[in-house]
């Protein structure tokens, strides 16, 4: 409908289009908010863990103390790192609820093998991280070759290997102490201007920085965020969807051993108790974090901000003194509130 | 042109029909084949030599297989099934906490018509089970936690878990000695009250001679006040989830809470692990915090050995299974029920202090003693 040489003279637009229109598409406050979250994913959790910090800073002084920062660092670690393949997967449209069981599996070998068997740090390192790698591509052949849904195989990957974990250590702790130095290793710490600094931490940061350099500058995490977009976009423009996913989940396998060994280190031990909610939690990381349960949106730097918004939260409600029922409460409130925003986000622009 | 929507429409059809199938099938197997007492969570099936002609069947459902203690209860069941001639079946919840499980497995003992069940509640959630369990004219025992209501099942063999708490609180007023008492309390769960939680905690705090408010309830006390030697300040009750990990992290945010803890009160062994982890890297040494637990598996009279753990209540879960299945072995054969301890509502199968530093007046083995009785 062409009404241009409408009354409105001075603002008629050129290509000749109906006002109502241009009054529709107008850019609004919230609309720029919209589009500026679409550009940068990352921006709004990075915002909730800077006010939650004040807030909590706010609400006793305690909180702030490096140390007590420090420690929810280390209180994140292991939700953290397997944030990084539980992003991953996400960002395929997947997910992926074996990654609690598949890293407590991966603990229990390298840390029987090395004491039982007697087998030194490094070679028993490299079975557990072998063992992680074997979980990844048993979900990966699941949902690649056999085609089936990621949350149904890795809903009965995980039951898989809570029972063999469960079988190979009849439900035994292995001691910090009957195990090769090198297993422990992550939980090692040194100051860092005068606060305590665990391995652990830092091997976590390094493989967020290690995934986020491959997910933005190279081809295959193009391919990725290809795939997790639209599968069937991706497969006409020549990119091999099943091979990209079955390396995000073999590299989500990788990350299991790795965030089992920081886990080893954290405690001093290895429990097959341990990681009972990790499949949950890593999730709720990479969902607070602005990734789209939907696939093909998100950074994997985000992730680690959602994890360290519930550790935040959680350390935070409990020197506040709050009631412990509120933390798990107001992680729920978080997750939907995530969720929210990227829906609305998704409405807007880049 | 290919007809893509034909084909798709076919396809379509293809698996309905195998889904439909499936479902048919699945049905017509369940219907078809006898109930062989299979659980998910993990179950075997003791062939027991009969003495009268009729097999006694008695099902052992515990909360989980992670936790050593359960473990050796299923030794202790098996080998009394074995002496007794008893058949054993065993069930498992998938962790602390599931009733799901529990309940199926209840449902598939009323279903093979045996004698009685033992079992270690996961929650409020089976009691409904329980009882038509009971009515079905099984016998049920509860094995180390009461469930609540605790006639909801024919008779408790337990640990008296408020008297386990209450020696590893008298010990540690004893060892305090005056002192002022900083206390974090390390608990099960944040969302489920069980027995077993709040008894070991109020039991810890009646034995400090602190005043417990409601003792079905953790966390209603006063924040400060007088223990039976001096002052108490009780800093938290973080929760645990009975693991290491729960336990260092609960640690440490009670140390960021309040850094001079010097008495720590955990729900279990494993807890009181990571917890150790944790004041070591605060750099607490073992003699500035009392470090107290339940259980007195052998790894936590180890613990005790090595001084990760000062104080521990010791229980006896190998006997509360063998108790069990003797029981009910009676019940059938002899008509005569199992009666409970005196003075108590259940059948208490004993606690001992268990730590390398007795103190004045309260009773307590050392670890070599605890070692021989131990379990797991």
């Amino acid at each position: 409908m062409t009404t241009t040489k409408a009354s409105t003279a001075a603002s008629v637009p050129a290509n000749g289009e109906h006002v109502a229109d241009e009054f529709l598409r107008r850019e609004t406050f919230a609309g720029r908010i919209q589009s500026t979250l679409h550009r940068y994913p990352a921006l709004s959790p990075a915002l909730v863990l800077l006010l939650s910090v004040i807030v909590f800073g706010f609400l006793n002084e305690r909180f702030l103390r490096p140390e007590n920062l420090s420690l929810v660092t280390q209180q994140v670690a292991v939700v953290g790192a397997l944030a990084v393949g539980q992003t991953l997967i996400i960002l395929t449209a997947g997910i992926d609820l074996s990654v609690g069981s598949a890293m407590v599996l991966a603990t229990m070998v390298m840390a029987q093998t090395a004491a039982s068997s007697g087998l030194p740090g490094l070679p028993s390192l490299a079975l557990g991280m072998a063992v992680g790698l074997a979980a990844g591509v048993i979900n990966g052949f699941l949902v690649t070759r056999v085609k089936l849904p990621p949350f149904i195989v890795t809903l009965g990957t995980y039951n898989v290997f809570l029972a063999l974990t469960l079988l190979y250590s009849h439900g035994a702790t292995v001691r910090g102490g009957e195990m090769p130095g090198l297993l422990t290793w992550t939980g090692t710490a040194f100051s860092v201007g005068g606060v305590r600094v665990t391995v652990g931490v830092f091997l976590m940061l390094a493989m967020y920085a290690v995934t986020a350099y491959a997910l933005r500058s190279t081809a295959w995490g193009r391919h990725v965020y290809a795939v997790g977009d639209d599968k069937e976009a991706a497969a006409l423009a020549g990119i091999s969807v099943s091979r990209v996913l079955m390396s995000v989940y073999v590299t989500a396998g990788a990350t299991f051993g790795l965030a089992g060994w920081i886990l080893v280190g954290r405690i001093n031990a290895a429990s097959p108790n341990a990681g009972a909610d990790a499949h949950l939690d890593s999730i709720t990381a990479v969902v607070i974090g602005g990734t789209s349960l939907f696939g093909g949106r998100g950074l994997v730097w985000g992730s680690l901000l959602g994890a360290l918004i519930v550790g935040v939260f959680r350390n935070g409600l409990s020197l506040a003194g709050v009631d412990q029922l509120y933390q798990t409460l107001t992680v729920g409130i978080l997750v939907i509130v995530a969720v929210s925003i990227d829906q609305w986000i998704r409405k807007g622009r880049a | 042109m290919t007809n893509p929507s034909g084909r798709r429409s076919r396809r379509a059809a293809t698996s309905r029909l195998l889904a439909v199938s499936g479902v048919v099938a699945v049905l017509l197997a369940a219907g078809c084949t006898t109930d062989d007492g299979t659980e998910p969570g993990g179950a075997e099936t003791d062939g027991g030599a009969t003495t009268d002609g009729e097999t006694i069947g008695v099902s052992l459902i515990v909360k989980t297989t992670t936790n050593p203690f359960f473990v050796a209860m299923q030794e202790g069941a098996e080998a009394a099934a074995e002496a007794e001639g008893v058949e054993l079946t065993f069930a498992a919840g998938t962790e602390d906490g599931d009733e799901a499980t529990q309940i199926e497995a209840i449902e598939n003992a009323i279903s093979q018509g045996q004698a009685g069940i033992l079992i270690t509640p996961n929650g409020p959630g089976v009691v409904d089970a329980i009882e038509a369990a009971r009515d079905a004219g099984l016998f049920v025992i509860a094995l180390d936690t009461p469930p609540d209501p605790a006639d909801a099942v024919d008779i408790t063999f337990a640990t008296d878990n408020f008297d386990a708490g209450l020696r590893i609180g008298e010990w540690t007023a004893a060892q305090l000695d005056g002192e002022d008492a900083v206390i974090a309390l390390l608990d099960l769960f944040d969302d489920q009250v069980v027995t077993v939680d709040y008894n070991r905690d109020q039991g810890f705090l009646t034995g400090m001679g602190i005043d417990v408010a409601d003792p079905k309830v953790n966390g209603d006390e006063a924040e400060s006040g007088e223990y039976s030697g001096g002052s108490y300040t009780i800093v938290c009750n973080e929760a645990t989830n009975g693991a290491e990990d729960g336990g260092a992290t609960a640690m440490e945010t009670c140390l960021s809470k309040n850094p001079d803890i010097n008495v720590v009160y955990t729900i279990n062994e494993p807890a009181a692990y990571g917890a150790f982890q944790a004041l070591q890297a605060a750099g607490k040494t073992p003699e500035d915090v009392l470090l107290v637990s339940v259980d007195g598996g052998c790894a936590g009279v180890g613990y005790v050995e090595e001084g990760i753990i000062d104080a521990t209540s010791q229980q006896y879960p190998v006997r509360m299974a063998e108790e069990g299945v003797r029981a009910i072995a009676e019940l059938v054969r002899t008509g005569e029920a199992p009666e409970t301890t005196e003075g108590l509502d259940f059948f208490d199968t004993g606690v001992a202090l268990v730590t390398d530093t007795p103190a004045d007046g309260v009773e307590s083995i050392d670890h070599a003693e605890a070692t021989e009785i131990c379990w797991g």
